[in-house]
């Protein structure tokens, strides 16, 4: 018997010899040393199956080959992995696989990214040496995102374990045996999960493709674009593949500190709302109320001659949730200029103290959240609203040694977890040790709290807000080396807005509410919607409104001039994540018709309205603003953020935390044009309801 | 040939009682208290020194199988009792499971304080409905009498014996599946290392042993181990049941002394090949997993596992399958390709896919549908799947084809120019 258990076992690969650490398997040994084994059931983020038998090595005295992916590496080990043993047995493996594999790579959508394809271009033989009928499996229904052609299927079970142990939703199975068997899920019907995109990675071959993706490009035909999504907060890590200035779909990039390997199904499949409702064109609306195309110079000329007399006062600006932090710095300048104070980024009338960072953003960052032992929930539901952090807290978890509270809607998270209450008063409870889980965050070493941006959009959010501070600090969340304390904002442009202040300056200025209120009641001449769609826009009463975006949304609906701008895939755009991590998105294709990028309208407009701003190239507008705020041009750090006191109490209320994001595919302006995320809201949401419905 | 005194299976055609009192008088639970506080270190060196080895196929020395577990700790060590006999041609342990359920028991219980785990699992095959009542029912005897339980025998040791049923896979013989299968999985082979003694059921230390390995443990520590070892050959020692089935004039089931003539076994025993001798065409000794013999190399087979190696076969689990003349050895054989197929799991490339193309083509075979490279062909694929898969099922499906090839090759070929496939 080999020594097992053995410290930085040295073992000998191919005649080299390498040290690796305890536990690691030949095959990671072989990928130190940059040789090559091929695999299929393997992935390094999975389980280890050990079941496709590709990745067959020698291993001196060991009676047989031996799969290098399962077998942990041993002092002493002699490992040959280019004999002709090996290369026959690899040889015969691949000959099974290919078996019953249909003959059909030149209509697969896997062609040119295909494992199988590529393997056996070096193991295959170069003929067939069966004459029996191959075998066919029906086809299954995954639901609107992935294309099944389970007869490609290779049994490699990937789909199987991704499902179980990073989705944390247990909807795969094998059922039957032996060449019988077949990949399916439990209960019949659509997946659930809003990870269920990463099948289509993960999937070696082309069983499970991309349905919206179908038969639209090769692989070779695209251009790769490294950027970041802004789907959520998250910022996850994205490639933008594009074609002839259309974005064709966007695939996951590696990034440890927030997706890993993976995306969520918003993240991936709304891209093709890029394609739809697109504003292409300045329109303004004429005297009949109908919207007419304009030139920019006209449209640019309406609302300098509107704003130029209005009074500061009745003048407001609100802020979307996918806009870049260039148009929040470039439009607070501007408002600057025009002396108007009323602004505000938080479109859901939240209005919780901003002035210390560290009340805004999760302090934890989300590869931090593997350390942590306790985690309360506060009016939020992660699944939905960070669907990656989510992920995390889920591997977490699955790990053991992690309990997981939750004060708000008991919703299907994936993990389990012990509900503590409905309403903000459980926070109190807990805070006084009423509450059985105050033990538990005691006990813990590095416990967390995380807070909904959605919970802090309520009337009492002031009070929640003070009253996290609070439980954080007497339950030893904040220490030197550990900041529990967590706001988990569910819009991207939300922290890079607050960064920057863009909030109600002065004192009488006005926040959201007080704008919306104001321009109902008649005492707002004009309101600017930087991208703003998810207000109330049926009472802005006769106010002028200027809509400036790149979908014809909720706020073009009741806008008087459109100014059409460019998407997140349009642009080299500055955006802040939800831990406070400064990332860019780049320009994959150019922006649609007339539309510019965002800052560079309201340059236009600020030369209009004659008070210019002090830049022309977005060169000159970054090193303007990374002056004002110099971590803006620090990327891809994420700064510990100062504990200073902020927040002020107030009454919790007794009324139940709602949900932030009731529709996890529809929750802005790409995703409400997008007909992939149309057909998850009808074919899978209801089925979600239901499953939360039998949960809770 | 064995003495009727060195027999440990003497109810072994159910002609006595079954149950508690029928067992003691047969000697079961006799003294175990003392056997038990001797230590588990003393049960495995007797063991050892009866050379006792794995009677489920793979014979692999049980005592030392037992010493690979580790030292305790506050992980808890399981006993598993493999009682999913499903290889075709073997009904030894379904004999003792229920004409002397007791004798398991007792052993499991011996075997139990060797490997210092105070839990044994019986899993056994979910067709066995009588024995697993039987089986149930001498467990409910052994609790009341205290024999198991948290005091078992009165030795202070305790140990909870639990029977499962499993639900009539083939593959959850394998160890791996059956652990799968018992923790309430899908039953599929692990993959090796980790052993099932470092970690076996529930990620825990585990030992696992065939019914008739343990079934014998209670006998060769009250007689001695030195006793069990002076019965049969060197390495090679002891009783074993063999189950002769087939064309034989009285099929039967009958305790043996290990190395004894397949011949001598057959003849004495099961009445003679139906026949007569010449009339014999092959045998496979060892249950559907090991080569087919033909009757010449039937002839000098000793019936243990060296004797049976030297003439290309093995003991597997010792159910021996006599064929005669009048057998069509493609078709029997085609038989059994079709039971693997059936059979695998499906986990692991070679064997889902391999043994499918084998038992098609062994169809085609049957009929000479084939040309005759295509036998070369079908070797090879035999050849692909031995060896490269999880679990010893890809080997147990290649090596009957392979037995068959290399025996009956002319009959094959034979077969195909008949039909109008050779040249």
């Amino acid at each position: 018997m080999l020594l097992m258990g053995c410290p930085m076992p040295k073992l000998t690969i191919n005649g080299r010899e390498v040290e690796v650490a305890e536990g690691v398997s030949v095959l990671q040994a072989c990928e130190q040393l940059g040789i090559e084994i091929p695999r299929f059931c393997y992935h390094e983020r999975l389980s280890v199956a050990g079941s496709c038998r590709m990745c067959l090595v020698d291993v001196e005295k060991a009676p047989r080959p031996v799969a290098s992916c399962s077998m942990p590496c041993s002092e002493g080990m002699v490992v040959q992995t280019d004999t002709p043993a090996v290369k026959a047995a690899r040889q015969a493996v691949m000959e099974m696989l290919l078996l019953n594999h249909p003959l059909e790579c030149p209509v697969c959508d896997q062609g040119g990214a295909c494992d199988l394809q590529d393997i056996a271009f070096a193991y295959g033989r170069d003929r067939c040496r069966t004459t029996e009928v191959r075998r066919r499996v029906r086809d299954k229904d995954w639901g609107p995102l992935i294309a099944t052609a389970m007869t490609r299927c290779i049994h490699c079970t990937r789909c199987i374990r991704f499902m179980d142990e990073i989705a944390g939703a247990h909807e795969l199975g094998g059922f039957h045996r032996g060449e019988k068997m077949e990949i399916a899920p439990l209960c019949e019907g659509p997946l659930l999960s809003e990870l269920s995109g990463n099948l289509v990675d993960v999937c070696p071959v082309g069983a499970l493709t991309s349905k919206p993706y179908a038969y639209r490009a090769r692989p070779w035909e695209l251009t790769q674009t490294d950027s970041i999504d802004v789907m959520d907060a998250m910022g996850s890590a994205i490639r933008i593949d594009s074609r002839g200035g259309e974005v064709m779909r966007i695939v996951p990039r590696l990034h440890e500190g927030i997706n890993e390997s993976w995306i969520g199904d918003k993240t991936r499949f709304a891209c093709d709302g890029l394609r739809v409702q697109r504003l292409d064109t300045p329109y303004v609306r004429d005297s009949e109320g109908r919207l007419q195309p304009a030139r920019w110079d006209e449209a640019l000329g309406v609302i300098a001659a509107r704003l130029k007399n209005a009074q500061p006062s009745r003048v407001a600006a609100l802020a979307g949730d996918l806009v870049d932090c260039e148009a929040l710095f470039a439009m607070g300048q501007l408002l600057d200029k025009m002396d108007v104070g009323n602004r505000d980024c938080r479109q859901d009338g939240a209005m919780y103290d901003t002035s210390v960072r560290a009340g805004y953003v999760m302090n934890t960052p989300i590869a931090a959240i593997e350390k942590a032992d306790a985690v309360l929930l506060v009016g939020v539901n992660p699944r939905t609203e960070a669907t990656m952090a989510n992920a995390r807290l889920y591997k977490r978890w699955r790990r053991g040694g992690m309990v997981v509270g939750v004060i708000g809607q008991a919703a299907d998270l994936g993990y389990a977890y012990e509900h503590v209450g409905y309403s903000p008063v459980a926070l109190r409870d807990v805070m006084d040790g009423k509450h059985a889980f105050a033990s538990v965050l005691k006990a813990a070493k590095n416990p967390m709290i995380i807070v909904g941006a959605g919970a802090l959009a309520r009337g009492d959010g002031e009070a929640i807000h003070a009253a996290a501070r609070e439980l954080a600090e007497s339950f030893g969340m904040i220490r030197e080396d550990w900041n529990g304390f967590n706001v988990l904002q569910h819009a991207a442009a939300r922290v890079g807005g607050l960064d920057l202040g863009f909030v109600p300056q002065g004192q009488y200025a006005m926040g959201t509410r007080s704008i919306l209120a104001a321009a109902q009641g008649g005492r707002l001449d004009a309101l600017y919607l930087l991208g703003a769609d998810e207000i109330d826009r049926t009472h802005l009463g006769k106010t002028f409104v200027i809509y400036q975006g790149h979908h014809g949304d909720h706020g073009a609906e009741r806008a008087d001039v459109l100014l059409p701008s460019a998407a997140y895939t349009e642009k080299d755009g500055t955006y802040v994540n939800g831990e406070g991590r400064v990332q860019r998105a780049r320009r994959a294709v150019p922006p649609v018709g007339e539309a510019m990028e965002d800052w560079a309208i309201i340059a236009a407009l600020s030369r209009a309205l004659a008070r210019p701003l002090p830049y022309e190239t977005l060169v000159d507008m970054r090193g303007a603003m990374v002056a004002k705020h110099p971590h803006l041009g620090r990327m891809e750090a994420v700064p510990v953020n100062a504990w200073q006191p902020f927040g002020k109490g107030g009454t919790l209320s007794l009324q139940a935390f709602g949900e932030a994001v009731p529709n996890y595919y529809m929750t802005n302006a790409v995703c409400r044009a997008s007909q992939t995320m149309a057909a998850c809201t009808a074919a899978i949401l209801p089925l979600q309801q239901a499953k939360e419905a039998a949960y809770g | 040939m064995l003495n009727d005194k060195d027999r440990i299976f003497t109810n072994l055609y159910g002609k006595s009682s079954w149950t508690l009192d029928g067992a003691k008088q047969r000697g079961v639970w006799d003294g175990t208290a003392a056997l038990i506080q001797k230590g588990g270190a003393w049960i495995i060196e007797e063991v050892k020194t009866a050379g006792l080895r794995g009677r489920g196929g793979a014979g692999f020395a049980t005592g030392l199988k037992w010493s690979f577990m580790p030292k305790p700790s506050e992980r808890p060590h399981y006993l598993i009792v493999n009682a999913d006999e499903s290889e075709p041609g073997t009904c030894k342990d379904r004999d003792i499971l229920r004409f002397d359920p007791h004798r398991l028991i007792e052993g499991a219980l011996l075997s139990a304080v060797a490997v210092n785990a105070h839990t044994a699992f019986i899993y056994m095959r979910g067709e066995f409905v009588n024995e697993a009542r039987h089986v149930q029912t001498a467990l409910d005897e052994a609790y009341a009498a205290g024999l198991i339980g948290k005091n078992a025998c009165g030795s202070g040791w305790a140990c909870d014996v639990v029977l499962h049923r499993g639900a009539g896979a083939y593959v959850c013989g394998e160890e791996s599946a059956l652990m799968e299968s018992l923790e309430g999985k899908k039953g599929q082979p692990r993959n090796k290392p980790p052993f099932p003694a470092q970690a076996g059921l529930y990620g825990c230390p585990t030992t696992i042993n065939n019914v008739e390995t343990l079934a014998a443990v209670g006998a060769i520590l009250r007689r001695g181990g030195a006793w069990y070892a002076g019965i049969g050959r060197p390495k090679n020692s002891g009783t074993k049941l063999f189950c002769i089935s087939g064309h034989v004039n009285a099929p039967c089931h009958v305790e043996e002394e290990m190395g004894i003539p397949l011949r001598e076994l057959i003849e004495r025993h099961a009445g003679g090949v139906r026949g007569g001798w010449d009339n014999l065409l092959a045998v496979i000794p060892g249950g559907s997993s090991v080569p087919v013999l033909t009757k010449e190399l039937s002839e000098k087979a000793l019936m243990d596992y060296d004797g049976l190696r030297e003439v290309g076969s093995a003991l597997g689990s010792a159910g021996v399958i006599v064929m005669d003349k009048s057998t069509d050895i493609i078709a029997a054989i085609a038989r059994l390709s079709h039971f693997y197929c059936h059979e695998s799991c499906g986990q692991c490339t070679p064997c889902r896919e391999g043994t499918g193309w084998m038992a098609r083509m062994m169809e085609r075979m049957v009929r000479g549908e084939a040309k005759v490279e295509d036998i070369d062909l079908l070797w090879d694929v035999s050849k692909e799947i031995e060896g490269k898969t999880i679990c010893a099922l890809g080997d147990a499906a290649a090596w009957p084809v392979q037995g068959l090839i290399r025996a009956f090759r002319p009959v094959m070929e034979e077969r195909i120019r008949a039909a109008g496939g050779g040249r």
